[in-house]
This record gives structure tokens, C-alpha cells and sequence, in this order.
């Protein structure tokens, strides 16, 4: 008889179209704190794009294939705070009115998690086996800070990788400019945010910044090597699984730029 | 206010590019956010109150109605006298009629947002009757003929040297260019204004239906000298500000200074109940209190009914990072920061102040300062929903939007358009692990370089991995 | 009644919606709320003995900018401001609260001192006023208008100076209002609750003090109780 649970992986589009590496560092973090990881074949996009863009009807019609979906695991598991948030915290939010599905959509929000507090909070695990040299900062993604309390979780696991100094920048808990759709209606003011957490990183030292959110990481990413920034920016997980082949986000393989 | 909140974004940018304003704004981060935070920090209860405070609204609200009655009974029994309005024309003729009665030629006036609201100055000015406003931040911003940039602070986008060249201006004399001395200037100024002055309007920070009190909450003491010297004062006040009782006005009162500028307490909380006594020695003989709806009523049982918990404290604004690159002025109205992204749509219409409630990368910072804890994000979602159920956003928008829900409702589609996209994008800057340019993302790759992709998607990936392991 | 208030009410009845008898359970409530009115939270550091009161008082008047002395009695006040006014280069004198127990506090004692009672006029540089209670939370002074109490004594003058016995100071907000409620009834027409001297921040966001309000406040803190020593009790 198998004890450990089944997970199912939510890997959210950004991951699945960008960086398929962070998926792979979560199943291997996942499958090391014990769990059996499936890939529900049908997923696509928690609804969120639609949601925050008013369209109410798409999102709750996204929100009741996904409850569908991954009602049959015993934890959902995101690699991201802000679509772990939109399945934990908007679901239930969405589909409160409905008889049908509001208790489904609590049962399946409950237990769906952001990976890193996952593995924290309900795996309890306390280390991670991995090893990165030089300086790091954590830069706290908007959602998974305020609609999941995640602070402490991804500061713990990293402070046991080998070699790694965690520094804490100014403002750590600011938002970074994306936004999803903010950072291309209002690209000024988002370019402003994403200046002032630029200097934020500078200031620290670090050589690399984190975060569990790829949209944030695209965009500091995105604005530092428009920069000429050398700072490495990388999701949380690639680091916690000591999964460092992938060049960091916006770099290339071959280093001879 | 003629309101500009439609150009948002053209208002956003010229500020972004004046740099004395963002010196200003920048400010705000070191001072009240900073002091906001040490104060909530030092009281151990601050999260209970919270709940509290959003507890004791949550009920008035419920009770609306029978607060109203029996707030507006006590006042008259102290010897006020109530008006009631509807609209913001309906408060302003109540309020120029009062003047005339009083033969007013001037008025001194205490800081109120809702006399902003309702266009109060203008509209005395073109009936001959001369508002002075006392508090310094509305007399700064007066002199300037500017409209106020935040809540608490309307002053709060002008540097000291604007301050020192507008005074000069107006005041003549010497240029001064020390705070202690423009403050002390001011303050024989207004002085002589207030002892000028006929009537003398207020604004209320809660109104308690126990006892038919106004309070007002100052750091100037303004407030007491514009009530107290005049023989008439006027309060103007909305209907949300009510609280039942002494005590719950006490809860809130720990929560709003703290939550403003991170004081413990203002300096001065004055409670107010009717015009002077027999026996006293001082205050106004007569006290009018116009209490304007202005389109509240209408929030109570809607979607937007916890807006009208807001104690006007500004917490949300200096914590909210589009405030703080933008300014108050780019929301275009009386309201702004994301309290402002909320309630401007009510009063001038959505689709005048369309790109507000978009202004807000929902980061989630101002619901979590708020004292009372509204929603504002939610809120602001509310907004984005009703914009798109009427078809209001830009049609580009809309059919990207369409384009994309039809896309992910199908796993299989999604699976071919997402491998694609892939395809595409590393065709265009695969190589360099980044693309400095792409279509259709100039707001993006603009100022940023994008990301590419590193390879097939991870379905892709993963599909042929467990193909191959199992 | 007004046509506006008929129709601003009824469109808060129609939005609310209740019941008959839901509307009869609403009437109850707000009725019990408003005629029994209890304290909500109130912080527990305000919980202290009249020592730790009074030093919690000192020490936040303090820190909001006001001066603070403890007396021992009220005799020793005249002393005391007149000392103040010479430490400020004040002229000694100033108008006064015509409050029949300051009275008891000797002012003849400082022959220099002159002393006019009254309300404040605009050219009058210093008021004294007497403190019904004052709140230890936050070194804040409670001030009620009354025959003997004028309100703008404490708004007017630069200088303002507040005798308040040390009894009379709470922990709580609360603890002072609802004193004046048993005593009192209804509220009296103005109650100041006074932190400190006046301020503004709103030139360049740095906080001067003095902006319409006194730019000096001097809390006298007595010891004992104003009628004690007197042969007038209050």
C-alpha cells in the first residue's frame, strides 16, 4: 500500500511556455519530500488573465474545469504564489454562489498549495540538498506574500543550500511592476517599479535574485538585461532542487556574449 | 472638478518626468509609510482593532438608516439645525443660503473632502462669497490652484521651495525660504482671516448618533478656530461618516491617526454638539449640519457597499506603489490612490475614470494598510467587471482576451497554440536567450528585453519524458 | 420633514431590505447600542495604577513636544508659569480660565504676574486652562467648555499652559468620557482632546510646530487634589 500522496502538479503558462525547467525542479523537490507527482494532461491556465480583466463568466467557467480536474488529488501543488493564489483564495470566491460547486471549489482550494509552502508547511521539509556559491536575495511576490503568507518558507529551505548567503534587499515585499497585463497597459509606471527594485537588487549585492513567481522573474529578468545587469535571476525551485544547467532567466547557454 | 482621470496615463507620465514631484512623492516612503508601520508595530492590539473598526462599520452600515434618524435627533435637540441632500447641488445652494443668511462675505473653512466633492469653493466664489481654506496644505494648494494631490496631505507634491515662491507671490515681502518661518507666515495670514470670517464650514471625521456630536481631527488646531470664532458654523458631512456611540469614534480614532501619518494620536480631536450654550463663554451661536447621499445610498446593498467603511486616513495611497510613481493628480479627480481608483468611478461615471480602477497592479498593498480593511483590490476588480460586461475596454483588448479564453477552455487547442507560440519565439530570439523586440509586446519590450523560451513547452517535455521512463 | 431626507432614507430602507420583523430586531439593537454604550477593545498597556498612569502620561506628553511638570500642589503653579514664561522670554502675563478654583492657587505669589480671566482675544499671548482629565495612552489632555471653561483660550494664544490633577488622569480614552458622561449627562457643547502642541507637516513634509493652534503647550501636572489645601472645595 502506497502512503504517499498523490500530488497533482499545476505547472501554471508561464512555466509550461517559458521555463519548463522550474516544472522539473518541482516534481524532482516534490518527489524527494515523497510524494507521487502527476501532470493532470488537461491543464491550461487557472483563469486569472480573465479574472482580473473583468471577464467574470470565462474565469468561473476556467475555475470549474480546474476544480474538475484536480479534485481527485489529494494536494495540488503550484509553482507560483499568484496562480496558487487565484486557485486557493478566488476559486472559492468565484464559485460561492454556485450550489453545485462552491463546496467542491472549497475542498480542492484547501488543498492546493504554493510549492515552496507546500513543502514547508505540509511536507515539513526543513532542508533541501543543493549548493549555490555567492550571494542571494529573495524578492517576495506580491500574491503569495499577501494572499498566502509565504515569507518564511523559501528563506528557511534556502538558508540550508550549501555555500548560499541569503541577503535581504530594501522593500523586498514591494511589487516588482508586472502586474500581468499592468505591466504593458501602464509600461511607464511599471518600468518605474521595476527601476526602483532593480536598485533594490544593486544595493543588496546579491548575484542572484529569487522568487517563486515567473511572471515577477520575467520582468525583473526582463528590465536587468535590458540593463546590462549581470545579476542571475532564477525561480526559487530551480535552486532548492540544485537544478542550475538552465542558464538563468534571459540568458543564453553559451556564455561568450 | 472638470475631471482628467480619462488621461490617466498621459497625466502618469508627465509626472514620471518631473522630477521635483517624484523628490516629493519619495517623501512619502520614508515618512508616513515608514511611521505607519512603527506605529501599528507599537500596539499590540493594532490587528484586533482592525477588526474591530471594520466590525463597527460593517454594522452602521447595516443600520444605515436608524443611525441616520437618530443622530440627526440628537443634533437638533442640542440646538443644531439638520439639512439633508441628495446631490452635490442640492448641498451647495444649502450652503450658499446659509452664507447669505449670515451675510457672509467670507468663510474660513477646515480641511473636507467633501467640499472638494461637491466643488464647494468654486461655486462660492461665483456667488461673491470668498473661501479662505486654514488648513496649510488646502491654503498651499488654494493660493496654487491646484486640486489636492492625497487625502491627508493635499500639499503633499509641492516641495518646500514651491511652497517659499508661492508664498512670495501672494504674501509679498521677503522670500522665505526656512519651514518654521512659511509656517509662522501663514499663520498671521490666516489669523486675521479667521476673525474676518462670517461663517465657518468643518468637515466631520465621524459623527455620533449617541450624543448628535461632530468630531474633527486636526494637527493645526484649524478646526476649533474655524467653528469656534465665526458666529455661524457649518458642518458638511456624508452620511457614511456616522458611529453609534463615543466609544466606537475611540476604536477608529486609534486606528486613523496611526494609520495616516503613524502618530498615536493627532494633535487635536475636537468633539462638537451644537451651537453655543447660554452659559458659554465662546463658540458659534448657530450650527447648520449638511449632510449630503451624493450617490451613497446607492453603494449601501451594492457591490461597493464596504468602500463606505473608509475613514479617509490615506494609508492606502502611501503604500500603493502606482501612488507613489504617479502622484495624486494623474487620478484626475478629488479621490485618489486606490481609495480614489474605487469610489471616482462612482461620482464622475466608469467611463470617464476607465483606467483607475486598471491603475493597480492589485499588489495587494493597500488592502493590506487599510484600518478597516476593505477589499480594494476586490473592489477595483468589481470595476474591471463592469467595464467589460458594458464594453468599455479597447476592442484590441477585448478580442485578445476572447481569443485567449477560447484558446484555454480547450486543452488541446492550448497544447498546439502553446507549442507554437514556442516555436515562434524562439525563432525570433532564441539565441540569445532573450528578444529585444516583439511584436505586439512594445509595452513590454519597450524598456525590458523578453525572456525566450528554453525549449518545448513542458508538457511537451514532460510527455516525452514519461514516454521514454515508463 | 425635508423631501431629501424622505428620499435618501427610503432608498437606504429599499437597499438594506428587512423584514417586518427584522426591522422591529434592528430598531431593538440600535436602541441597546446607543442608550448602553460599552467600550470596545481597549489596549491593555492603558491598564496601570495611578502612579504608572501618571508616568505613562508625563512620558507621552513628553514625546509629542509639550513641556510637562509635576507639582505637588496647586500653590505651587504660580511659580511654576511664572518661571516657564521667563525660561520662554514671555512677558508674565496672560489671560486665565475664570475658573473660581484657580482661584485657590495663590497667584498673588508672583506680584510681576498679570493675570486677566476670560475667554482669549486675539492679541492675548499666553492662556491657562484647567484639564477636566487627561489620558495617559497617549499624553492627551481633555478639555470640556463650560460657564468657567472657555474653548479658545486653548486654540488662540502661542502659549498655552494646562493645570490637570493628577486624579484625573485615566489610561483610556474611554475611561475620561465616560467620567464626563456620569458627571455631565450630555457631552458640553466643545470637548478638546489636546496631544501635544499644534502642528503641520505640509511644508515639504517636515513637521514644524505652531501652525494656527499654540506653538507651546505646558502641562502642570498637580499632585494633589485642587480643593485639598484650599479652604474653597470645589
Amino acid at each position: 500500500m502506497n502512503t504517499s500522496p498523490r500530488v497533482a502538479l499545476f505547472v501554471t503558462c508561464l512555466v509550461d511556455l517559458f521555463r519548463p525547467s522550474v516544472g522539473f525542479a518541482a516534481v524532482k523537490l516534490l518527489e524527494q519530500a515523497g510524494c507521487r507527482v502527476e501532470v493532470p494532461e488537461a491543464q491550461t491556465c487557472c483563469g486569472q488573465p480573465a479574472f482580473n480583466s473583468g471577464d467574470r463568466a470565462t474565469a468561473t467557467e476556467m475555475a470549474r474545469r480546474a476544480v474538475a480536474l484536480l479534485e481527485p488529488y489529494d494536494h495540488v501543488v503550484v509553482p507560483s504564489g499568484s496562480c496558487a493564489g487565484m486557485l486557493r483564495v478566488h476559486y472559492p470566491e468565484l464559485l460561492g454562489e454556485d450550489p453545485e460547486w462552491a463546496g467542491r471549489a472549497r475542498a480542492v482550494a484547501e488543498r492546493c498549495h504554493e510549492l515552496v509552502s507546500f513543502l514547508a508547511d505540509v511536507m515539513k521539509v526543513e532542508g533541501v540538498e543543493a549548493a549555490l556559491e555567492g550571494r542571494v536575495t529573495y524578492h517576495d511576490s506580491c500574491s503569495g506574500l499577501r494572499e498566502l503568507k509565504i515569507r518564511h518558507q523559501p528563506r528557511r529551505l534556502l538558508e540550508t543550500v550549501e555555500g548560499l548567503e541569503l541577503v535581504e534587499m530594501d522593500d523586498s515585499e514591494v511589487c516588482c511592476g508586472f502586474g500581468g497585463t499592468f505591466c504593458v497597459k501602464y509600461p511607464e509606471i511599471s518600468t518605474r517599479m521595476v527601476d526602483d527594485k532593480v536598485a533594490a537588487i544593486d544595493r543588496s549585492g546579491a548575484a542572484t535574485v529569487l522568487a517563486g513567481d515567473l511572471g515577477c522573474l520575467m520582468n525583473m529578468a526582463g528590465r536587468l538585461k535590458r540593463l546590462g545587469s549581470a545579476v542571475e535571476v532564477r525561480h526559487v525551485a530551480e535552486v532548492l532542487a540544485g537544478e542550475l544547467d538552465a542558464p538563468s532567466i534571459g540568458e543564453s547557454g553559451s556564455r561568450e556574449a | 472638478m472638470q475631471p482628467t482621470s480619462h488621461a490617466f496615463k498621459q497625466n502618469a507620465h508627465e509626472a514620471l518626468e518631473n522630477p521635483v514631484l517624484q523628490e516629493a512623492l519619495g517623501g512619502i516612503r520614508t515618512g508616513w509609510q515608514a511611521a505607519r508601520g512603527r506605529a501599528a508595530g507599537a500596539l499590540p492590539e493594532f490587528e484586533q482593532l482592525r477588526d474591530t473598526g471594520r466590525d463597527i462599520k460593517n454594522h452602521v452600515l447595516a443600520h444605515l438608516d436608524l443611525y441616520l434618524e437618530a443622530f440627526t435627533a440628537k443634533v437638533e435637540e442640542a440646538g443644531g439645525k439638520v439639512h439633508w441632500a441628495r446631490d452635490a447641488a442640492e448641498a451647495r445652494t444649502i450652503v450658499l443660503e446659509l452664507c447669505r443668511e449670515a451675510d457672509a462675505r467670507t468663510v474660513t473653512k477646515s480641511k473636507s473632502m467633501i467640499a472638494e466633492e461637491i466643488g464647494l469653493n468654486p461655486w462660492l466664489e461665483a456667488n461673491d462669497v470668498k473661501p479662505v481654506e486654514t488648513d496649510l496644505g488646502e491654503y498651499i494648494i488654494q493660493l496654487a490652484g491646484q486640486p489636492p494631490s492625497h487625502l491627508v496631505g493635499p500639499a503633499v507634491h509641492m516641495t518646500k521651495d514651491e511652497v517659499s515662491d508661492l508664498f512670495h507671490k501672494h504674501h509679498g515681502g521677503e522670500r522665505l525660504e526656512e519651514g518654521g518661518a512659511l509656517v509662522g507666515e501663514a499663520r498671521r495670514v490666516l489669523r486675521q482671516r479667521y476673525l474676518e470670517a462670517d461663517v465657518g464650514i468643518t468637515g466631520a471625521n465621524f459623527l455620533v448618533a449617541e450624543t448628535g456630536s461632530i468630531i474633527t481631527v486636526t494637527n493645526e488646531g484649524n478646526a476649533e478656530l474655524t467653528q469656534g470664532l465665526p458666529r455661524t458654523h457649518i458642518c458638511i458631512a456624508s452620511i457614511e461618516k456616522i458611529v453609534p456611540t463615543m466609544e466606537d469614534a475611540f476604536t477608529l480614532l486609534r486606528l486613523l491617526a496611526r494609520s495616516a501619518t503613524g502618530q498615536e494620536f493627532s494633535a487635536y480631536t475636537t468633539v462638537m454638539t451644537g451651537p453655543k450654550r447660554e452659559e458659554d463663554l465662546d463658540g458659534p451661536r448657530e450650527f447648520h449640519l449638511v449632510l449630503l447621499d451624493n450617490g451613497r445610498s446607492k453603494m449601501v446593498g451594492s457591490a461597493f457597499q464596504e468602500m463606505l467603511r473608509c475613514i479617509r486616513c490615506g494609508a492606502c495611497m502611501n503604500h500603493c506603489p502606482v501612488y507613489l510613481a504617479a502622484g495624486g493628480h494623474a487620478y484626475g479627480w478629488v479621490y485618489v490612490g486606490p481609495m480614489g481608483s474605487v469610489l471616482t468611478p462612482q461620482f464622475v461615471g466608469i467611463e470617464e475614470a476607465h483606467p483607475l480602477p486598471n491603475a493597480s497592479t492589485f499588489c495587494g498593498r493597500c488592502e493590506e494598510v487599510c484600518p478597516v480593511r476593505i477589499p480594494l483590490p476586490k473592489l477595483m476588480r468589481h470595476w474591471r467587471e463592469e467595464q467589460f460586461n458594458r464594453q468599455l475596454n479597447p476592442p484590441a483588448a477585448r478580442y485578445g482576451l476572447a481569443l485567449w479564453g477560447f484558446v484555454a477552455r480547450r486543452p488541446r487547442l492550448y497544447r498546439l497554440a502553446t507549442g507554437m507560440a514556442v516555436g515562434a519565439m524562439r525563432l525570433l530570439g532564441g539565441r540569445q536567450g532573450r528578444m529585444r523586440r516583439l511584436p505586439l509586446a512594445g509595452g513590454w519590450t519597450g524598456t525590458r528585453d523578453m525572456p525566450a523560451p528554453q525549449g518545448p513547452t513542458f508538457m511537451q517535455a514532460w510527455k516525452k519524458r514519461r514516454g521514454a521512463g515508463s | 420633514m425635508s423631501a431629501a431626507r424622505d428620499a435618501i432614507l427610503a432608498r437606504l430602507r429599499q437597499a438594506i431590505g428587512r423584514t417586518g420583523e427584522e426591522q422591529a430586531k434592528a430598531v431593538e439593537t440600535v436602541r441597546a447600542r446607543l442608550d448602553n454604550p460599552r467600550p470596545n477593545l481597549v489596549p491593555a498597556h492603558t491598564r496601570l495604577d495611578r502612579e504608572g498612569r501618571v508616568a505613562l502620561f508625563c512620558e507621552k506628553a513628553l514625546a509629542v513636544s509639550a513641556e510637562v511638570e509635576r507639582l505637588a500642589r496647586l500653590t505651587d503653579a504660580p511659580a511654576a508659569v511664572s518661571a516657564f514664561l521667563r525660561r520662554h522670554d514671555l512677558p508674565q502675563k496672560m489671560v486665565m480660565a475664570p475658573e473660581p478654583m484657580l482661584d485657590l492657587a495663590e497667584w498673588e505669589q508672583q506680584p510681576l504676574l498679570r493675570v486677566r480671566r476670560g475667554t482669549a482675544a486675539p492679541d492675548d499671548a499666553v492662556g491657562l486652562t484647567v484639564a477636566v482629565a487627561g489620558i495617559a495612552e497617549t499624553g492627551t489632555l481633555m478639555l470640556a467648555s463650560s460657564r468657567e471653561q472657555p474653548t479658545l483660550l486653548a486654540f488662540l494664544p502661542e502659549t498655552v499652559i494646562a493645570l490637570l490633577q493628577a486624579e484625573d488622569i485615566d489610561g483610556a480614552y474611554e475611561d475620561s468620557w465616560q467620567r464626563l458622561r456620569e458627571g455631565l449627562g450630555r457631552p458640553p457643547r466643545s470637548v478638546n482632546l489636546v496631544t501635544g502642541p499644534s502642528r503641520t507637516g505640509d511644508v515639504g513634509q517636515k513637521i514644524e510646530l505652531g501652525a494656527h493652534g499654540p506653538r507651546r503647550l505646558l502641562v502642570l501636572v498637580v499632585e494633589e487634589a485642587f480643593g485639598e489645601a484650599g479652604d474653597a472645595p470645589r
